[in-house]
């Protein structure tokens, strides 16, 4: 893992394998990578949004659950977006299969899920009544 | 191939300039709520706010088009650490009233 974490500050290393690529894909895998780090900071901000714009909830705490799980939620999202993006480039240069993922099914579930429990307690009255 | 030799680079110029607005938005939000905590709350959005000066100058050339822009390099990391900063800055903050 600490490998990994290592090439993403080294490009180096990244331009060294395979050949050069025709510059559109990696500036759509660049684009790709973008578009998934502001959905890591929607979702960061989302947490920060939460923890200041909500009032003190009747259950305990519900409303730092929220927040942190947000915040978690976005710290992934960011995370694995350089991943995939340093290894969608990787297997570019060297003319592999793209790197095929279950996170975007796994975020949308957990996005999905979450907002389904926020309606369910919305409806019971444990957020939004003063 | 037929190439589209402005269209792509400018549409990533324009996908940099989104993510710095969107990180921008963030540091707000972060700097909002870390001073509300005295001291340690205005050490903490400094902190922040020099993250986010920082990770703009970096990032600078692959939003405007000036200098060189190499497929590879440590802008993305560093964009997506500075997500990540503000995510643990905000933990802290978020979990500062709980204990």
């Amino acid at each position: 893992m600490w490998e990994a974490i290592r090439r993403w500050f080294d490009p180096r290393e990244l331009r060294s394998v395979g050949s050069r690529p025709d510059y559109r894909f990696s500036l759509a895998n660049e684009r790709t990578f973008l578009a998934w780090l502001r959905t890591g900071l929607a979702l960061v901000g989302g947490g920060l949004a939460a923890a200041q714009f909500l009032p003190p909830l009747p259950l305990a705490h519900l409303r730092e659950v929220i927040a942190v799980a947000l915040l978690l939620l976005g710290g992934t999202v960011a995370v694995r977006a350089v991943d995939h993006w340093a290894r969608t480039e990787r297997a570019i240069r060297l003319g592999e299969e793209l790197p095929a993922s279950r996170f975007p099914a796994v975020l949308a579930l957990a996005v999905g899920l979450g907002a389904l429990l926020l309606v369910v307690a919305v409806l019971a009255g444990t957020v939004g009544r003063r | 191939m037929t190439g589209d030799p402005g269209l792509q680079p400018e549409r990533t110029r324009l996908a940099w300039r989104r993510t710095l607005l969107a990180l921008t938005a963030v540091t707000v939000l972060t700097v909002r709520q870390a001073l509300t905590g005295g001291l340690a709350g205005a050490l903490l959005a400094g902190a922040a706010l020099l993250g986010w000066a920082a990770t703009l100058a970096l990032c600078w050339p692959r939003a405007t088009g000036s200098g060189p822009v190499r497929a590879t390099s440590r802008t993305m990391p560093v964009i997506a650490l500075a997500a990540v900063g503000h995510a643990a800055l905000g933990v802290l903050l978020a979990l500062r009233g709980v204990w």
